[in-house]
């Protein structure tokens, strides 16, 4: 398998200063204004510039829509997609669903364990890989499939999973 | 003369390297001095095949596949000439997809996505002019004379519940798009989204003319970010060129067109909890009544409809209530956009008439599990549905014919597992899955899934097996009959078929082959 083609693979999750988060949410709270509706927009406009969404700007979320911080905290931890801690240089999602269940995403997912040296929901000794679950990437026909840093790769068997991740961390795995 | 090269640019073909292909075929060219333009289409929707690359001969479209990057120097070399390993021959006479009656995927792997001008020289944006010259009533019952229901999962007429919110009071409302496809198994809303986005915005349009709506929502789920592209890239063109907006082809009525992402929660796909993530809250189900089609988005009326029931409004309108109405068999009226997936030779988007048996799918188009096991248990329908022993794969493929078996159709999810699979493991990842989407606003679903999970554990360690299988049918019971909505009450769909089909996977003694 040739290298990895997706530039999304070698962008590093981005991961802001506090000042810089400051900016951030200045800049969302203009563009979207105060209606509840934009409170989803808003939180993923934020993990996508910040990384993650920083529990200790809840209150100042809370404040723009007129909301209780306890209904802000709800939304963020009702979806699995946001995140409150800033991510690893490298998120690997390995789908759990079905089809890909059919087609041996549990080798693959232990392979991926043994290799980053970490479980599900885990980060490896050095914190640059998480490994994390996702029910469907609609690569069904394909499977099983993964996402590295939102890039979807299908059919990927062992080898090429290794292949990947060296590809994803140039510098880093030696 | 120059040669076009088409390398689709669908997620599937991105995801196994159709980029560096589509990069290297234009580099080998300049290398070589030939004059050829590369083309990225959208998918064919053969994904076994992909990356699919066509080559534009005096003949049609010949097709080369699965081309990974290391083979585009040798496809050079031979000339992509039919002789190569990799040759398909005519990619329109390929059985697979020359057997399909393409509707609403009619364009998809022909037609560039991005290009507004493809789309329109193959007969983009006829229904909406057609649907321009009517009243919105006539609109509607353009849509319930061709007997479309909703392919999202419940297959409600789709113009029944249109003239629910047409015949609403009030001058705002909406039309929201579910493009949540979060069932295992199924992408038709991401090939749609991703290889054909105009035809969706199309039929939102003609779904907000006919019930006097203003504004649409499409709601697309965090795993499809490339989808979402696509979709903002069109709604863009699409309004630049006045086909959205305050004054939509001049005709004085006004539409306006949103994405909006989800956040990665299963339970947003149900309609309501879907209004509630876009309102910005949890995505808790709401009870019904009201219907959303009388108090839906920000309490307003609200056509909700699926990205296949939307992008099918567009051939209807172009072509005719009797031409779709014409496919098909009993009350599952047009076609079906089958999604063939998991262990498979030949996985894909097959669209036909309903009416084909599962076994001529898994056979006559898959070909067969991919591991050349023997296909043990099919599941129609995503995570809920049932799972089917070979004694039901004559069933036709139609709506009324599945529920007589207690099973479902769905979104039109096939998911197919060999002879290795173990049912009570899968039984078990299905009460997991409800553990895990849950929305927890009740007791059955949020309590009993978890409950089910330590139940099945108990069973496949083999403790007390005829008492805790006796104990797992009461709690699917439970489920069934209190669950407020289909995700608690239909996860028994899987544990009970896997356990009455597959009872030798539970410990249970095998009765099922000689009682057929
Ligand atoms: C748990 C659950 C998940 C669902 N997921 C989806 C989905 O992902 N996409 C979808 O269109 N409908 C989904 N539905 C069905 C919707 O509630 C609704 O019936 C559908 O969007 C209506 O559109 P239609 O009439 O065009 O089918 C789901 C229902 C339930 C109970
Ligand atoms: S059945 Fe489950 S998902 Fe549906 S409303 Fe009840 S708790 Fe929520
Ligand atoms: S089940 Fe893994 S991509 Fe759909």
């Amino acid at each position: 398998m040739p290298a990895v083609a997706n530039p999304a693979v070698d962008t590093p999750s981005v991961q802001a200063t506090q000042a810089a988060v400051d900016d951030i949410l200045a800049e969302l709270f203009a563009r979207l204004g105060d209606r509840q509706d934009q409170l989803l927009p808003m939180l993923h406009g934020l993990q996508d510039s910040a990384g993650y969404i920083p529990p200790d700007r809840v209150p100042a979320i809370a404040a723009h829509f007129n909301l209780s911080r306890a209904e802000v905290h709800g939304v963020i931890t009702f979806y699995h997609y946001f995140r409150t801690e800033p991510p690893p240089r490298c998120v690997v999602q390995v789908c759990r669903a079905e089809a890909c269940q059919s087609m041996g995403s549990d080798s693959l997912l232990e392979h991926a364990e043994r290799t980053l040296g970490c479980g599900l929901h885990g980060r490896s000794a050095d914190g640059a890989f998480g490994l994390e679950p996702v029910y469907c990437l609609g690569q069904c026909a394909s499977a099983p499939a993964l996402t590295i840093n939102e890039a979807v790769f299908a059919r990927v068997s062992p080898a090429r999973f290794d292949a990947l991740m060296a590809a994803a961390m140039p510098r880093e795995a030696v | 003369m120059t040669t076009r090269i088409y390398v689709p640019c669908d997620s599937a073909a991105l995801a196994v390297g159709a980029d560096e292909v589509a990069a290297l075929i234009a580099a080998e060219a300049a290398r070589r001095g030939l004059d050829i333009a590369v083309v990225r289409n959208g998918t064919r929707g053969l994904l076994w095949l992909e990356t699919l690359v066509e080559v534009e001969t005096p003949q049609g479209r010949t097709g080369f596949g699965p081309v990974d990057a290391a083979d585009v120097p040798g496809l050079f070399d031979a000339g992509w000439a039919s002789g190569h390993p990799l040759a398909l021959g005519l990619v329109e006479e390929i059985p697979y997809l020359a057997r399909q009656q393409r509707l609403t995927f009619a364009r998809i792997g022909i037609t560039e996505p991005r290009s507004l001008a493809d789309y329109l020289a193959h007969d983009g944006y006829r229904g909406l002019r057609n649907a321009l010259a009517l009243a919105p009533a006539e609109i509607v019952a353009t849509v319930t004379a061709s007997g479309l229901r909703g392919r999202g999962g419940a297959a409600f007429p789709t113009g029944i519940k249109w003239n629910t919110v047409l015949k609403a009071p009030g001058t705002e409302k909406y039309i929201v798009c579910n493009a949540d496809e979060g069932d295992s198994g199924t992408f038709a809303d991401r090939i749609i989204m991703e290889s054909d986005p105009f035809v969706l915005v199309e039929g939102m349009t003609i779904a907000g003319i006919a019930v006097g709506a203003t504004r649409g929502y499409i709601y697309v789920r965090s795993e499809y970010p490339h989808a979402i592209a696509r979709l903002e890239g069109a709604i863009a063109v699409a309004r630049h060129h006045g086909y959205l907006g305050a004054d939509v082809l001049g005709s004085g009525r006004a539409f306006e067109l949103e994405v909006r992402k989800g956040a990665g929660a299963y339970i947003c796909g149900e309609e309501t909890a879907l209004l509630e993530s876009v309102e910005g809250k949890r995505g808790i189900v709401r009870a019904k009544p009201p219907l959303p089609a009388l108090a839906g988005l920000f309490g307003k009326p609200t056509v909700i409809n699926n990205v296949l029931s939307l992008a099918t409004v567009p051939v209807i309108l172009d072509k005719g209530a009797a031409y779709y109405q014409d496919y098909g068999m009993g009350r599952s009226r047009g076609t079906l956009p089958v999604q063939l997936a998991g262990n498979i030779k030949q996985g894909g988007l097959i669209e036909l008439a309903f009416g084909v048996t599962l076994r001529e799918i898994l056979y006559g188009y898959g070909g067969g599990s991919a591991s050349g096991r023997p296909i043990k248990a099919v599941q129609v329908g995503g995570p809920l549905g049932a799972y089917l022993p070979e004694s039901q794969w004559d069933t036709p493929l139609d709506y009324e014919a599945f529920a007589a078996l207690w099973a479902v159709l769905g979104h039109g999810g096939i998911v197919v597992h060999d002879d290795r699979a173990d049912m009570a493991k899968l039984a078990r990842y299905a009460m997991e899955f409800c553990a895990i989407e849950s929305c927890g606003k009740c007791t059955p679903c949020r309590i009993g899934s978890t409950r089910g999970v330590e139940v099945i554990d108990k069973i496949r360690t083999g403790a007390q097996p005829v008492q805790q299988i006796h104990l797992l049918r009461d709690l699917c019971d439970t489920m069934l009959n209190g669950s407020l909505c289909a995700m608690g009450g239909m996860t028994p769909y899987p544990v009970l078929s896997a356990l009455n089909h597959f009872p030798q996977d539970f410990g249970q003694p095998d009765t099922s082959r000689h009682a057929a």
